[in-house]
């Protein structure tokens, strides 16, 4: 007969596992004999059997005949996917918070997650996305030399940082909460997915800091925040699919203000500002590759899902037809950044400097577009469509 | 018609428990219902007087209906027990630098109990120590803790109160023994209450059971399929599972009224009941 013997130890001091281990080979209805000094042991082993399914038997010897509960427990027990493989084409709810790949006991209760298909939330580079964001987060206390002065710039060339930063705060702020509200609706089983949208809201987490900072830094009070940028944001906030909202914020939104970061950094008047912008530009290419990796990916699967995106550039243009999109003082200070002064000579560089930015802006979201599967007419018509809020 | 069923709260948990139940039962056919008590007592009485069709009882509670239900000439039918409930014992313990060897050594010690309607920590531990000679009332000072009246010994805070007395800080509040439930052994020394080696066991009562599902009157063709339903609860259902881990069992069994004995006779020396099922224990009043 199959034997255990636990020396002195009792079963309030881990002797129970070397019992369950020793069990654990056995099939039900076996007996197991356990010896040892333990002066309570009897006593413990009848109370811990009992409370296990099994049976102790043996009036002068401690025999254990094993019961069935735990073969019953993992009876209808499956995996939660393949761990090291990719991830199944649909998620269970009933694996609920489990590992991917972890054996799944079957009850408790079904999560609530909205996107459990690998097609709604999936793009073959998230592994290595994640991998990059993992590896390039920065301290904002200590990437950026917040020392260096800015008593240097002159007055109306640092108010138009100040409302510039004002505006990148406000779409920041949206584009950290997108990311979040997608992350609380997606299955965990599509690990790579959540840890990148928690990279990027931990993202802009930072930009809203940088920028804020940033404003700050020379005393005055930030710039204005106008009711049409902010219904323009609202209708990113107000779209309910993950990607249509993906394509919408980070495809077209987050493309665009790769151009317009850029911009900023090229024409900063002082460190600070060319240092945030630049950091933020880094973060940024992560989140515009996924969103296009991933529409690129469910628009390959299904041709026709290019018409939902199409329909929600429409919907979302229609949405801001009577708003004035971007605020004029937005406009207006990006002229002026890139004038340095208020001469009509440098405004007249200043506003061409604006111009070709718009038309980089366009270019980059008509590329995207492409890549992703529309024609070059339609990529052409649907970028034009976009806010003129730029996000 | 249906079944209702009176259960007794002394934790949370039992809602949780008899509403998943009741959903089961209803699907498998059974107009299923139940109430919660406060107290044994009161749900003993109204099984007896057939306000409920069926009691899930405590061994204590088991007693008095049996009791009451004999001299009101009402017949019970048992239904059933948990697997848990069969073959428990009892313990003394003392510390374990403690120089009493045997239990007639506790003469003139203070031994700490649970509850005064606890059977597993009261009322069947200081049996085992008049058997032994002593007289608790006389040969001993006995300190009960008595958490959650009522409730027949289910709340642990009695027995785990006791269980810490061994080593209180203050030479006042210390105990020299202490009584609790076998499992509670194992529980007390596995979180630390009484830590491993900390406690000898000086004695143990002979085997007894414990809860006990009973009917009122004699079965019905409902109460009976209420009793086969819950015989065939199968651990590997996914639905019931948890509440089987909840209610602390792995299989429902077949009832058996051979594991009283001892507590009637506990109940009988301490006077808790009288023959015919009235409370007669003094100050008891949940």
């Amino acid at each position: 007969m199959p034997a255990v013997d636990l020396a002195g130890l009792g079963l309030d001091e881990g002797g129970h596992l070397l019992v369950a281990r020793a069990l654990a080979g056995l099939a039900a209805g076996e007996r197991l004999t356990v010896t040892g000094r333990h002066p309570a042991l009897r006593l413990h082993l009848a109370a811990w059997c009992r409370a296990h399914g099994h049976q102790l038997a043996g009036d002068d010897d401690l025999t254990v005949v094993r019961g069935d509960a735990d073969d019953r427990r993992w009876a209808g027990a499956v995996r939660a996917g393949d761990a090291a493989g990719v991830p199944s084409p649909r998620a269970d709810l009933g694996w609920g918070l489990a590992a991917r790949g972890a054996l799944v006991e079957a009850g408790g209760p079904p999560l609530g997650a909205r996107w459990s298909e690998r097609e709604h939330v999936w793009a073959d580079i998230a592994p290595q996305l994640y991998a990059a964001a993992a590896a390039s987060q920065w301290d904002p206390a200590t990437a950026v030399d917040w020392a260096v002065p800015v008593d240097g710039v002159p007055a109306e060339v640092e108010r138009a940082v100040v409302q510039l930063m004002t505006y990148l705060v406000e779409n920041e702020q949206a584009a950290l909460i997108i990311p979040a509200r997608l992350l609380s609706q997606l299955h965990p089983h599509y690990r790579e997915v959540m840890q990148l949208l928690a990279s990027q809201a931990a993202d802009e987490a930072r930009h809203v800091e940088v920028f804020t900072r940033r404003a700050l830094l020379s005393g005055g009070p930030l710039g204005t925040s106008s009711a049409g940028g902010r219904a323009s944001l609202q209708t990113l906030l107000d779209e309910p699919d993950f990607t249509t909202a993906s394509f919408l914020l980070s495809v077209l939104g987050e493309g665009t203000f790769l151009d317009l970061l850029r911009f900023i950094a090229e024409h900063a008047p002082d460190q600070v500002t060319a240092d945030v912008t630049r950091l933020a530009v880094r973060d940024e290419a992560r989140h515009v590759a996924f969103g296009v990796a991933h529409t690129a990916h469910l628009a390959a699967a299904d041709k026709s899902y290019l018409s939902t995106l199409r329909q929600a550039v429409e919907r979302r243009h229609s949405a801001l037809q009577d708003t004035a999109g971007l605020n004029a003082e937005v406009f207006d200070s990006l002229v002026v950044l890139a004038a340095g002064s208020w001469s009509p000579e440098a405004i007249s560089l200043g506003w061409r400097a604006v111009r070709d930015l718009q038309s980089r802006m366009d270019e980059g979201r008509r590329r995207r577009l492409a890549y992703i599967g529309f024609p070059d007419d339609e990529a052409a018509e649907l970028s034009a469509l976009h806010t003129r809020n730029f996000m | 018609m249906g079944v209702l069923l009176g259960a007794v709260a002394y934790d949370p948990k039992v809602v949780t428990i008899w509403d998943g139940f009741r959903a089961w039962l209803r699907e498998c056919g059974v107009d299923f219902d139940y109430v919660l008590y406060s107290n044994y007592e009161r749900q003993v009485t109204d099984l007896v007087d057939g306000r409920v069709d069926v009691a899930w009882n405590s061994p204590l509670a088991w007693v008095r209906a049996r009791r009451l239900a004999a001299s009101r000439g009402v017949p019970l039918t048992p239904v059933t027990m948990r697997d848990t409930d069969c073959d428990l014992r009892s313990v003394v313990v003392v510390r374990a630098d403690s120089p009493v060897r045997s239990v007639g050594e506790l003469a003139g010690h203070i031994v700490a109990t649970g509850a005064v309607d606890s059977p597993q920590a009261t009322l069947l531990p200081l049996s085992l120590l008049r058997a032994a000679g002593l007289d608790p009332e006389a040969d001993l000072a006995v300190r009960r803790f008595d958490v959650g009246l009522g409730l027949h010994g289910d709340h642990i805070g009695g027995e785990r109160d006791a269980a810490r007395a061994l080593f209180a800080a203050d030479p006042a509040d210390r105990v020299d023994a202490a009584c609790m439930i076998d499992s509670n052994l194992l529980v007390f020394g596995r979180e630390g209450t009484l830590p491993a080696g900390s406690v000898r066991v000086l004695a143990q009562t002979p085997l007894y059971d414990h809860c006990t599902m009973t009917a009122h009157g004699d079965a019905s063709p409902e109460i009976a399929r209420f009793g086969e339903l819950l015989l065939g609860m199968d651990y590997a259902n996914a639905e019931l599972r948890p509440l089987l881990d909840l209610e602390g069992l792995k299989q429902w069994r077949p009832p058996r009224l051979s594991g009283y004995a001892q507590l009637e006779a506990a109940v009988d020396e301490a006077g808790f009941y009288d023959a015919n099922g009235a409370v007669t224990a003094a100050g008891y009043r949940p």
